[in-house]
């Protein structure tokens, strides 16, 4: 279980704190002790354990540091960049910083990293890495520019995997994250762009990293609040493509997105995150311990006097600046288990450290009537379904494997599997990811519909239906009569795909054009003739009424995506349509009204499709009618409210009778116009050409 | 390379008939297809789909039906009442018996191939033995009410079964009586017809029969207990034809909306025993009626009214992805029905009953304009073609092969039973006709005439197997010399060459090598050794008596006849190969010519494209394009001489029936295009494509 020691504040000596707050806390060579820099001029040592100063130094006056100083593992000195291009390193002899080791090099420093067990990096401004040995041989050597212009860099991080130095970066260009990652034996560098999801307009606030025997996780803490994870496979696929890397919401709202102050994330260990920032905007700074495997915040501590935003830990202390000072709070975490993520056992908690009550648990089952058992086993669910779904996460990030379709289809069926056998675990998520992949059909888990239909998930259905090729007209159905009946406020929580579903109510200021034309359609044949008269007339009794059924969507908007998905699914008549009979006959109504406006809206322009990017088309529309009645006329023919409704219909088949048989007549002649023309273009029987042959 | 002056003539007003039958031969590999006007042609399959043998037609026998039986022996029987056995060694029918049941309208070899059952237009069905030289009449089943339009033999042998018009009868062949009438369903879309004929039927071994119908069905019947299992309605019109595959695992049936319908037996659910038929693949190759359709091991064929010959491979029994596995579409016969008179520039056409005779147009622009003339120019014509003469023959026979002389002034044409041979005499614009009267008896037919490059001499390959040269001089002529076969072989020839200096003739037959005689000494000169595929084209190259030959799977030699051995050129295209889009082409090299001033040039051509063969330009390799339509522009000379080969190709006259040099500087080119054809053709089932 993770916690919390008491804090303590390493110095009474106010530090030289900028707006910005320190520049960085490093690790030196002595477990215990830390290389303070602050945002002026100074960097001090300081021994944690006994929380005093063992060493301070300065630069002259005029001269301000500008990249933290760190500690040469390998040899025991210190190094710090002062005015972007000097390059200082001396020792714990040293006194005085300018009278030590001075390098002045041909380009600006972002950032000097050094990790136990290789010589220091130094990461220039441009994006180039340079070992420390090698730069000091040369220091006026050339440095090559690897970012583009207005690129810069926000974060960096340095790992040892398996003894390889790996540096990552991650630069920012117009709200636009790149990662790079620096192979720094293999002198690999590739880039990804960083995809920000659905929410184009957050901004990335922080970063931090944890390296896996495969990946590096990278995790982002957005100004929305949620944290973020990317995976970034260590060893590239193909370093020459520029890849995107798709980021997965790994905690929701863990801090308040338009907090005044800084928010600032740091991965503890594997499991455990450590958060920087107000839970809610009103409310103070507070720094929080949450794990991620089981999405549960394990400690927080609130920090009244306010934070830099800054935070950095190393072995077990967690350093901030707290108020004016400098503040360590000693951090501990257990192994975790099940039980101790859950609460079972006992630990002693600190007096010191409370729990904000303020967190909304969303772990917590909203509805009251489970039992404690119940809300346990669901609990162990729901972390399994976690661990599943990041399990699946990584493999999909990998990608390349040769058996990369069977593997899915065997994922699949064990997931079902378990879904069958334990009613309430339903690993979402994870089946949309799969389904995403574009490898499973209906046939290779008939199963998964059925439980999708079972749960009512109208979200995961939608998606089986735009990526399956082949589901059975009886499943079609199925669908279709949920979509239909699910209600209007269980719809809005739902996050269904709209690329389908143009929005309709902006083109209301249409509204007259597209009466216009439906007149010029209807004016295609001749009215006088039909036989139709009287309904013509008891239509245009109320021309309001109807301007105002055809112009407005009958159903919302989220019904009409997944309606649109259904009408472009493949069926079969035959097989279809004893099913449809099935089907309540007000839901049949309102299908039919979606229909016939979507048909209206058709006939809007010359072209007769719809807006958006991926419309139902006209044939679809039509079909779908002439399904729908043919199923259903008896019934509906008997409903007084559908009468107003099958007048149109009428009508509009008529017109389109009209219309083809308009076409037929056009066709043959175009024929024989074309047959004319055939005989004018024909160059004759007889000609004399020259051929020249190459 | 060269810049030419091209008579481009589409006036060859040539439609191929359309295909009723089509035989599929396992053994062989080896299909036999019947037109309406009664020519049967017979397609080596294995050498690269190649019309290698034909029959002509006549206009009184209408072939209905075609089989293989006994192997390799092919039968026909039509609406004359006749049933015929075709020789397919001397390309002749071999008899022709009267069935006594009036027009016979379907017939079906045993599953053994040893009897022969004909459905007749009196409702009798007639069964024949099959003896190793003829057939004999065995016996009659039950006389049925009317006509019996298809019929299918059990597997096993015992049973038949018999389309005829409303109704399917069951036969117990050893008794001769029906066991079973099955009454097919009038109705279609609900309306009741006058009639419903049932086109096709098929029997398959566990017993169920397959009949499809005037109505638009397939219908699956079961003949122990007579009863109709299952019915498909596939179209709005006939459904003509089916063919099933030996394996009983799939079938396939052609209907008059041009579609063809693939049926395949697959289980109900995966791994599990019990299969049903199911339409599979619908397949729209054809514009008209689908008379015939044949299942071969690896294909679906189809044939009808639109004159298309169809193979549309079954990718899934497809092995290796050559060019096998691509659709095929045979239009034209894979022979010259054109001969040229370079001299006064005339054309011959042969049409199935009548000759025609044009004589090319000029244009005054001449020598300067050609120089400027860009390539693609059309040039102002000074004189139209001419169309001379409209030669028809006597009787209802179909022509087999005809010829002018390069002087222009005699024609030849040969039908099953007679020779004709006319003199022609041109004074200013009016042309004389006269027959050369009193042929000789052994001059009764020929597969192929050619007349020497002086129009001295006549040769002609009779069907007998025999080479006869005749001599011509003046009004009359005088037979110089007979080759006869080689003893024991009856084979007939039907590819004639001759050296422009009239000292060597080549021929070459369906299957046995190319053979070359000395005129002068009237012996055999040399044998070329046998290549496994047949002969499409040869023709003699001036001065060095080079033998060009092209065979059927794309191959091009050629053969010193003095030296009796392949050239050096030949030996070197057959090291290096030729590029892979030359073999890959699918109609066959028809001709073959030379041009008088440059000796290393071959001119060739097939139905889509034409060829100038330069043998002192390195050969294409795999890599080097073969065919690039656009001329070289802004290119050094350098690069041009380096991206040069032997292979000049043109593709601007298709499809090209046709080509030939007239002189140094102009080229005749026929064409005839499939939108002509089309046209006359009968309009097809008018499809409506609004509102369906």
């Amino acid at each position: 279980m993770a916690a919390l020691e008491e804090e303590f504040t390493l110095s009474s000596v106010v530090l030289s704190a900028g707006p910005e707050g320190l520049l960085g806390v490093e690790q030196s060579d002595k477990t215990d002790q830390f290389l303070v820099t602050d945002s002026g001029r100074t960097v001090i040592l300081y021994k944690v354990s006994d929380q005093k100063p063992l060493g301070s130094w300065s630069v002259k006056q005029g001269q301000i540091i500008t990249c933290p100083a760190v500690c040469n593992f390998q040899t025991g000195e210190y190094v710090v960049v002062h005015d972007n291009k000097v390059l200082r390193i001396w020792n714990n002899e040293d006194v005085n910083l300018d009278k030590v080791f001075k390098a002045t090099l041909s380009a600006e420093v972002y950032r000097i990293l050094s990790v136990q067990g290789t010589e220091p990096l130094v990461l220039f401004k441009e994006g180039a890495v340079r070992g420390l040995e090698a730069l000091l041989a040369d220091p006026q050597q050339k440095i090559e520019t690897v970012i583009s212009d207005e690129e810069v860099i926000k974060w960096t991080k340095f790992f040892v995997v398996f003894r390889h130095p790996v540096l990552i970066f991650i630069t920012e260009k117009h709200g636009n994250y790149f990662a790079y990652v620096q192979m720094f034996n293999s002198r690999i560098l590739t880039k990804y762009t960083l995809l920000l999801g659905q929410d184009e307009n957050s901004v990335i606030k922080s970063f931090t990293a944890s390296v896996d025997r495969k990946f590096i996780s990278l995790m982002s803490l957005s100004s929305d609040g949620c944290i973020y994870e990317t995976l970034i496979p260590i060893r590239p696929a193909d370093p020459e493509k520029n890849q995107s890397l798709v980021k997965s919401l790994l905690l929701k709202a863990v801090v308040s997105g338009n907090a005044r102050n800084g928010v600032a994330l740091t991965a503890l260990d594997q499991d455990h995150v450590a958060v920087l920032g107000s839970p809610l905007a009103a409310s103070k700074e507070c720094l929080s311990v949450w794990n991620i495997k089981f999405q549960t915040l394990q400690t927080s501590k609130e920090l009244p006097q306010g934070t830099s935003g800054q935070l950095w830990y190393y072995g077990e202390h967690l350093f901030m600046l707290h108020g004016k000072s400098l503040t360590v709070i000693p951090y501990k975490c257990e192994v975790s288990s099940l039980a101790g993520a859950l609460g079972k056992l006992k630990h002693s908690q600190d007096p010191g450290t409370h729990v904000v009550s303020h967190f909304v648990n969303w772990e917590t089952p909203q509805g009251c009537g489970l039992g404690f058992q119940n809300s346990e086993q669901s609990r162990r669910i729901k972390d399994s379904e976690k661990h599943i779904e990041v399990e699946v996460r990584k493999f999909l990030a990998l990608k390349q494997t040769p058996d990369f379709h069977t593997v899915i289809g065997d994922t699949v069926t064990g997931l079902l599997e378990r879904c069958k056998a334990e009613p309430s675990f339903y690993p979402r998520n994870c089946l949309m990811q799969l389904i995403q992949t574009h490898v499973l059909s209906y046939s290779l888990c008939p199963d998964l519909m059925e439980i999708a239909l079972k749960k009512k998930d109208v979200q995961l259905l939608q998606l089986c239906l735009q990526q399956f090729p082949d589901i059975p007209e009886s499943v079609t159905c199925a669908c279709l009569k949920i979509f239909l009946s699910i209600g209007d406020d269980s719809l809005q929580e739902t996050d269904v795909n709209m690329e389908s579903v143009f929005d309709y109510s902006i083109n209301s200021v249409h509204d007259e054009k597209m009466e216009e034309q439906t007149e010029i359609l209807q004016n295609g044949f001749n009215p006088e003739e039909d036989k139709c008269n009287n309904c013509d007339q008891e239509l245009n009794k109320k021309p309001q009424d109807e301007t105002k059924e055809s112009t407005s969507c009958p159903v919302v908007q989220k019904r009409a995506a997944l309606l649109n998905a259904i009408l472009h699914s493949a069926y079969s008549e035959t097989f279809l349509l004893p099913h449809l009979k099935d089907i309540p006959a007000q839901h049949i109504t309102l299908f039919l009204k979606y229909l016939y406006f979507l048909y209206l809206k058709c006939s809007e322009n010359a072209t007769m499709t719809l807006p958006g990017i991926h419309p139902p088309t006209l044939n679809q529309i039509m079909d779908w009618i002439c399904l729908l009645l043919d199923a259903n006329f008896t019934v509906v023919v008997m409903m007084p409210e559908a009468k107003r409704l099958l007048i149109n219909l009428y009508k509009l088949v008529k017109s389109q009778i009209s219309v083809y048989s308009e076409l037929n007549k056009i066709e043959v002649s175009f024929r024989e116009l074309q047959k004319l023309n055939q005989e004018k273009n024909n160059r004759g029987l007889y000609s004399i050409e020259v051929l020249e042959l190459f | 390379m060269g810049e030419f002056k091209v008579h481009r003539v589409r006036f060859f007003n040539y439609v191929p008939s359309g295909i009723r039958c089509v035989a599929y031969n396992n053994q062989s590999n080896r299909l036999a297809v019947s037109r309406t006007d009664g020519t049967v042609e017979i397609y080596n399959l294995s050498a690269n789909y190649f019309q290698e043998k034909f029959f002509p037609g006549h206009e009184s026998r209408a072939t209905e039906a075609l089989c293989w039986a006994e192997g390799q022996r092919l039968f026909s029987a039509g609406l004359n009442g006749e049933i015929m056995e075709y020789d397919l060694q001397a390309l002749n029918i071999k008899y022709a018996m009267d069935a006594f049941g009036g027009p016979i309208w379907s017939m079906a070899a045993s599953p053994s191939g040893s009897q022969l059952l004909v459905g007749c237009e009196d409702g009798s069905v007639k069964l024949f033995q099959i003896t190793p030289d003829k057939i004999q009449f065995e016996r009659n089943f039950d006389r049925q009410k009317s006509r019996i339009l298809s019929l299918s033999w059990h597997p096993s042998g015992t049973h038949i079964a018999a389309g005829s018009i409303d109704y399917i009868s069951v036969f117990d062949v050893k008794s001769g009586s029906a066991v079973h009438k099955m009454i097919v369903d009038r109705q279609y879309m609900g309306v009741s017809k006058r009639k419903c004929i049932v086109w096709g039927v098929a029997f398959l071994s566990d017993g169920t029969i397959i009949s499809v119908d005037s109505a638009g069905k397939v219908q699956f019947w079961d003949s122990a207990t007579g009863t109709l299992v299952k019915s498909h309605l596939i179209a709005n019109a006939d459904v003509q034809s089916i063919a099933v595959a030996d394996q009983e695992d799939s079938f396939v049936v052609g209907t008059a909306e041009g579609t063809v319908f693939h049926f395949q037996l697959v289980p109900v659910t995966s791994n599990s025993s019990e299969k049903q038929w199911v339409r599979t693949k619908p397949f729209q190759h054809h514009t008209h009626d689908v008379r015939t359709v044949a299942h071969s091991p690896t294909a679906l064929i189809s044939g009808g009214t639109d004159t298309h010959l169809v193979f549309r491979p079954l990718m899934e029994k497809v092995e290796v992805k050559n060019y096998d596995a691509a659709l095929r579409k045979i239009t034209f016969p894979h022979r010259c029905l054109i001969s040229c008179s370079k001299k006064r520039q005339l054309l011959l056409f042969q049409f199935a009953h009548h000759l025609e005779l044009w004589r090319l147009g000029s244009t005054v622009a001449t020598g300067k304009f050609l120089v400027s003339g860009k390539n693609g120019d059309t040039l102002p014509l000074s004189k139209n073609a001419d169309h001379l003469l409209h030669l028809k023959t006597k009787g209802p026979e179909n022509i087999i092969c005809s010829c002018i002389s390069p002087c222009g002034s005699w024609i030849a044409y040969s039908t099953v039973s007679r020779f004709f041979l006319y003199r022609l005499n041109y004074e200013h614009d009016n042309i004389s006709l006269k027959r050369v009267s009193k042929m000789p008896a052994f001059l009764r037919s020929a597969l192929q005439i050619l007349f020497s490059e002086d129009s001295t001499k006549l040769f002609v390959a009779s069907n007998q197997g025999a080479l006869h040269i005749v001599q011509l001089s003046g009004g009359s002529f005088k037979h110089l010399h007979a080759f006869q076969p080689q003893s024991g072989t009856v084979e007939a020839m039907c590819l004639l060459a001759v050296s422009p200096d009239g000292n060597w003739l080549a021929a070459s037959g369906t299957s046995a090598g190319v053979h070359v005689y000395n005129v002068k000494q009237l012996k055999l000169h040399c044998t070329v050794p046998a290549y496994n595929f047949p002969v499409t084209a040869m023709a003699i190259a001036p001065n060095t008596n080079n033998l060009v030959i092209a065979h059927s799977d794309q191959q091009v030699f050629e053969y010193s006849i003095p030296d009796k051995q392949y050239t050096d050129w030949s030996r070197t295209v057959q090291k290096q190969g030729f590029h892979h889009l030359w073999l890959q082409r699918d109609t066959p090299i028809t001709h073959i010519s030379f041009h008088p001033k440059r000796p290393m040039h071959i001119l060739l051509h097939d139905a889509y494209m034409f060829c100038i063969i330069d043998k002192s330009l390195p050969l294409p390799n795999d890599k080097t394009l073969l065919y690039n339509p656009f001329p070289p522009t802004n290119e050094s000379d350098v690069i041009r001489r380096r991206t040069a080969h032997a292979f000049k190709i043109s593709k601007i006259y298709k499809p090209l029936l046709f080509m030939d040099l007239l002189d140094e500087r102009t080229l005749v080119a026929v064409e005839r295009p499939l939108d002509d054809i089309i046209a006359q053709l009968p309009p097809p089932i008018k499809k409506k494509k609004f509102g369906t």
